[in-house]
């Protein structure tokens, strides 16, 4: 199994806030770079219950799914579905998993631990993959996107070598 | 940027000949850690140690296989994303940690 991508990182609030920043205020602290949508990204949204949905609005209005909240046990723990191929395209039959569970450690600090995992789940797009490296790139893909897949293309053919 | 932290340390762990050479085998089907180092002249707590590290990054995978563990590569379309993933929510948590540490003041 690919190992799952571990985090953590300890914020100065309670876990009250902790939780309420990371889902009702999603979209002031999401990287505005990593986005899917055609226009311009203007906030991301994580509904507050589950089965609700991920998603980005850009600048003119229109709507992309990322996923959809598959646990929602405020203020302890979060579980949202991550939907989004390896080119860029929402898929509801794709779920990988993202835990993010807040653990009190002080007065006014938390803990929290975020999981991201089910990588073997992208598996059936490996053949993708692979003409994705090919041709150098997605046309229109984020640039660390592409970037990361020309370098990587290029070490594991030095290394095939 | 983003992806800096995961990106440097896969090219660290291609950046060694030996786990090269352990790629290398592996590219004709999984093996186990006994047949590994046969194939190699370097010990086997060597290569059990560079196993761990191209595990760490995703390069190789173990599996379970009866009474003895075998290690096989991972397609380098998973490795990719999940390098690129780790640089996203390196950046996000650190975004996110500021958002919620900006309302103290």
């Amino acid at each position: 199994m690919t190992p799952s991508v571990r985090k953590s990182v300890t914020v100065e609030a309670d876990q009250q806030r902790a939780f309420e920043v990371f889902t009702a205020r999603h979209g002031t602290w999401w990287p505005s770079t990593y986005h899917i949508g055609t226009s311009d990204f203007q906030i991301a949204v994580i509904e507050p219950f589950a089965g609700g949905r991920w998603f980005e609005r850009g600048v003119d209005g229109t709507e992309a799914d990322w996923g959809k909240v598959l646990v929602w046990e405020p203020p302890e723990r979060l579980v949202l579905a991550w939907q989004i191929t390896p080119d860029f395209q929402f898929d509801p039959d794709l779920v990988t998993e993202i835990e993010v569970r807040f653990e009190p450690i002080g007065v006014n600090q938390t803990r929290v631990d975020l999981e991201h995992r089910h990588f073997d789940r992208f598996g059936t797009r490996a053949d993708e993959m692979r003409a994705i490296f090919d041709s150098g790139g997605v046309p229109g893909a984020p640039q660390g996107w592409a970037g990361i897949l020309r370098e990587f293309a290029a070490v594991v053919i030095a290394s095939e070598r | 940027m983003a992806s800096k932290v995961s990106t440097d340390a896969l090219f660290d762990a291609l950046g060694d000949g030996t786990r090269r050479a352990i790629l290398e085998q592996l590219r004709g089907g999984p093996l186990p850690v006994v047949e590994i180092t046969r194939r190699l002249p370097v010990g086997r707590p060597a290569v059990s140690q560079h196993l761990k590290v191209l595990k760490a990054v995703g390069l190789v995978t173990a599996q379970q296989d009866g009474t003895r563990r075998r290690y096989r590569i991972e397609p380098a379309g998973i490795t990719a994303v999940r390098a690129w993933l780790d640089g996203l929510w390196d950046q996000a948590l650190e975004a996110y940690k500021a958002a919620v540490e900006s309302d103290n003041r």
